[in-house]
């Protein structure tokens, strides 16, 4: 058998496995919560009563292992179930809740992807090419600048640019200064598109509007992932262009683009794509707080929700997609490697 | 009045109604004896202060989750409450912006002399969003949805008093209760009992047709809500605006930040910290109204040493309100004085003497109890209300200088309101408050109340709550209330710090009357009481 097709199927059966350990962990950790759905929905107006009369709707007065085989006997058949806040002749369904949210949070992982990616890619491959330039130094410094910071740091003060973007005129800090200056700030702080703070999108938000709502958050994580990747991708290459068989190259004539493109870079992938899918599956799983700065409805801020009112269906729904997001993308970055690896594709 | 000037005022009231042009007013005005200037400005003053019909409005509210609904059961936080119980429906009756019962989808209600039985008419030809017009038939079914042994509405105590309701004809549905309450009217305004539609004999909340002054066309739980003007509204000429969207951001930040750049029209919720460099846009009003609502810190009097009135007094000498309410609520919050009963609600006094920071007195009563070097712990959590960990903080730094040494315990802000609160002999708590003095009471300081956060069971307090309820001669009944606050001043178990205030922010291109008090965002009706102003 191919070792490739191999590797996938026994990486997708252990990928299975640890599913199921998660969704025990994830159980007996919902379960082990204080409170429960209808102490969290009636808050100071629970009476023993009500509550018992939810309980017994929802059927969270039934013991918990009964709960957790009824749950994993349902997901083996694909229904993730109803959520706790489905009413008699109102069925709201976990995946009808999770679907539009997963489609939000997929939008902005792929949008950022799509701009993240080339970008630190590109900057890495020239920081490593021109390494110790000025241009190393600066794309270096300013990427380190903005991984330092926390996420919603950054979303705070893109938010607060676009703000003084219209109000920076008026502000005492802008009368204090003299006139020119204040004026060429102005000037500048004109030059940035006004984007929408707000990035309450709706499924009814036409594609292009979605792009521009989803803006800010994007440029927020494409910020705090680019350090990551890029300094990955020119310490692989550097690390390569060591290689004895980079001098052989070297001699023989070829530009230095050429001889990272077409000699280090096949052979730095593995470490690259590692990073990558990494990143990648931070987008999705890991971007909470810049859905909640920027009022996205994406999937961390509906698990979030869910936790807090103990809407145990959806929590236990959103961790394990995140837990097979991981998974998968972690096994594609492990394709990826072998396949561009000669000596890891043909074992001897 | 000279004729010129009844013209003009005439016209002036016309405006509003878009039936007067500038020019002609100009012309008037000069008839009257103003200036160009004068008489232009009074146009431009006047037709914004006049409701105008049409427009849109994006309304930024400070809640919202996935897992609200429609349903009147719920309504937990300001997201459900504005959006679909003051846009979307109506109650029997509500409150007006003095504080006073007015009817709603009542037309009037009337009672028996001892107020046990109250009578409350339908105002004829008011319809639900499906042309239906709403009979007595619907308004009790929707009453029952939130009565009964397996009801899950959080409104099941507001009607536990009530025995028997029946519709007697098409208009009129006569309440039964168990004994007398004169502020019947007060509790039906409440956001949970709203009327819906009756479809075999139960409330139909699933299909969203209410009788508001907007229609739901779209809802996102946890993200927004949109929803249509009601062409066919009962109530003369409202609502105002076309069309409304309800936008849940419950980030702090991310709201101030909506309204400044102009993505919403208005926010609840302001936070405090930045309201100054808000209140410096020249297109922003900041509103501020002080409600019902306040913090307590309930000590629970039946469990030592809080059985002992000496040592309750020693703490609410010991605290200093004034600080707090300057340093935590940044002075957006009026002092309290152990009185759960807000000012301007009917029958409020201020007891004597007013309970402020006086190590003396505390240490006097402290010297009484015979428990000098008090070690009591102190459970907060920000669950109960924004501030209350810093305001413990300044609490045991104030009761150290009387001589009583205050623990404060941090608490899980998860599941607050089920594991601390009514467990821990003294916490904080949160009052959305009431708009009567015997709804506050009964729902917090009554005997058999179970949200009775003190466990105090004063006797006297407890006879007179039942006597006042009952009671319809005003005089009596305003002594009674005194005597009552007075003794949840003196000897409750209730510490009072203050009555926050509800701090929203505007554009200027919203304009509304005179705010409601009893709830945040207009008493909840902003929807159908705001216009947009022409600039």
């Amino acid at each position: 058998m191919n070792p490739v097709v191999r590797m996938v199927l026994q990486r997708l059966g252990l990928g299975l496995i640890t599913l199921f350990i998660v969704t025990i962990i994830i159980f007996s950790a919902i379960a082990m919560l204080p409170g429960d759905f209808a102490k969290a929905m009636l808050g100071q107006s629970a009476t023993p009563e009500t509550v018992a009369a939810f309980q017994r709707e929802i059927g969270i007065d039934r013991p918990p292992v009964e709960r957790y085989f009824a749950w994993v006997g349902q997901i083996v058949q694909g229904d993730f179930g109803s959520s706790f806040a489905s009413r008699t002749g109102y069925r709201r369904t976990v995946a009808e809740i999770i679907a539009p949210r997963l489609y939000n949070t997929m939008f902005l992982a792929v949008m950022t992807a799509l701009i993240a990616v080339p970008l630190a890619l590109g900057l890495g491959i020239l920081a490593a090419l021109y390494r110790n330039s000025w241009f190393d130094r600066v794309v270096n410094t300013v990427t380190l600048t903005t991984i330092s910071f926390p996420e919603f740091f950054v979303a705070y003060m893109l938010a607060y640019l676009i703000i003084s973007r219209d109000t920076f005129i008026g502000t005492e800090f802008a009368q204090s200064l003299p006139e020119w200056l204040a004026a060429s700030i102005n000037w500048v702080l004109n030059l940035v598109p006004k984007f929408p703070t707000l990035a309450n999108i709706s499924d009814q938000t036409p594609f292009w509007e979605h792009v521009w709502r989803a803006a800010l958050p994007s440029i927020t994580l494409t910020l705090v992932i680019v350090a990551h990747m890029m300094r990955m991708t020119r310490a692989a290459i550097i690390n390569m262009l060591a290689s004895p068989y980079i001098d052989m190259a070297r001699l023989k004539g070829m530009s230095p683009m050429a001889i990272v493109l077409r000699h280090a870079l096949p052979n730095a992938w593995a470490p690259i794509v590692t990073v990558i899918a990494f990143n990648l599956a931070y987008l999705i799983v890991g971007v909470v707080v810049v859905e909640v700065v920027f009022v996205y409805p994406g999937i961390g801020q509906l698990m979030v929700d869910a936790v807090k009112s103990r809407d145990v269906p959806v929590v236990q729904a959103c961790a394990l997609i995140f837990a097979a997001t991981y998974i998968l993308l972690n096994l594609t970055a492990d394709i990826i490697s072998i396949a561009t690896n000669p000596r890891l594709l043909h074992p001897r | 009045m000279s004729e010129s000037e009844y013209k003009l005022r005439l016209a002036q009231n016309l405006i509003g109604r878009g039936k007067v042009s500038r020019r002609d007013f100009i012309h008037l005005g000069l008839a009257a004896g103003l200036t160009v200037a004068a008489a232009d400005m009074l146009f431009v003053s006047v037709a914004r202060a006049a409701p105008k019909q049409g427009g849109f409005a994006k309304l930024g509210m400070a809640h919202g989750a996935t897992t609200d609904s429609i349903d009147p059961a719920g309504y937990p936080d300001t997201f459900t409450q504005t959006a679909f119980s003051g846009a979307m429906s109506n109650s029997l009756t509500e409150v007006d912006a003095k504080g006073s019962i007015q009817p709603d989808l009542a037309e009037s209600f009337e009672t028996s002399d001892d107020a046990t039985t109250w009578v409350f008419k339908l105002r004829k030809g008011a319809t639900f969003h499906n042309g239906k017009t709403i009979t007595s038939d619907d308004v009790v079914a929707s009453m029952q949805y939130h009565m009964g042994a397996d009801t899950k509405s959080a409104a099941k105590s507001l009607l536990e008093s009530v025995t028997n309701i029946k519709a007697d004809g098409p208009e009129t549905i006569v309440f039964t209760l168990n004994s007398g309450n004169a502020d019947f009217p007060y509790i039906m305004s409440d956001y949970h009992l709203v009327v819906m539609p009756a479809k075999d004999g139960k409330a139909d909340w699933e299909s969203g047709v209410r009788t508001g002054a907007f229609v739901l066309e779209n809802f996102q739980p946890g993200v927004s809500a949109k929803l249509k003007r009601n062409p066919n509204y009962f109530k003369n000429g409202k609502p105002y605006l076309d069309e409304v969207e309800f936008i849940a951001i419950t980030d702090l930040a991310a709201r101030m930040a909506a309204l400044s750049t102009g993505e919403v029209d208005y926010i609840g919720r302001a936070d405090l910290k930045t309201l100054g460099m808000l209140k410096r846009k020249p297109n922003i009003d900041i509103l501020e109204v002080t409600g019902y609502g306040h913090y307590t810190l309930p000590m629970n009097v039946t469990v030592a040493p809080f059985d002992n009135p000496d040592v309750r007094m020693a703490l609410k000498w010991a605290i200093d309100r004034e600080e707090i309410a300057q340093k935590i609520f940044l002075g957006h919050a009026t002092v309290g004085n152990d009185n759960p009963i807000a000012p301007a609600i009917k029958f409020a006094i201020n007891p004597e003497p007013q309970h402020k920071f006086d190590p003396e007195k505390a240490r006097f009563h402290l010297k009484k109890s015979g428990m000098e070097n008090l070690k009591i712990d102190l459970s907060v959590a920000d669950a109960a209300f924004a501030g209350a960990v810093d305001a413990a903080a300044l609490i045991r730094e104030t009761a150290a200088q009387c001589g009583i040494d205050v623990n404060v315990v941090r608490e899980a802000e998860d599941a607050y309101w089920d594991n601390v609160w009514l467990k821990k002999p003294w916490c904080a708590s949160y009052w959305g408050g009431r708009a009567t003095a015997d709804w506050m009471f009964t729902q917090a300081y009554s005997a058999d109340s179970s949200w009775n956060e003190t466990f105090w069971k004063n006797p006297r307090f407890n006879e007179l709550l039942i006597q006042a309820r009952a009671e319809t001669d005003e005089a009596k009944r305003s002594a009674m209330y005194a005597e009552m606050q007075q003794l949840t001043h003196d000897d409750g178990g209730a510490i009072v710090l203050v009555f926050n205030n509800f701090v929203s922010a505007k554009s200027k291109k919203l304009a509304h009357g005179e705010l409601a008090p009893n709830w945040e965002n207009d008493g909840l009706k902003m929807a159908e009481r705001w216009w947009v102003a022409n600039a």
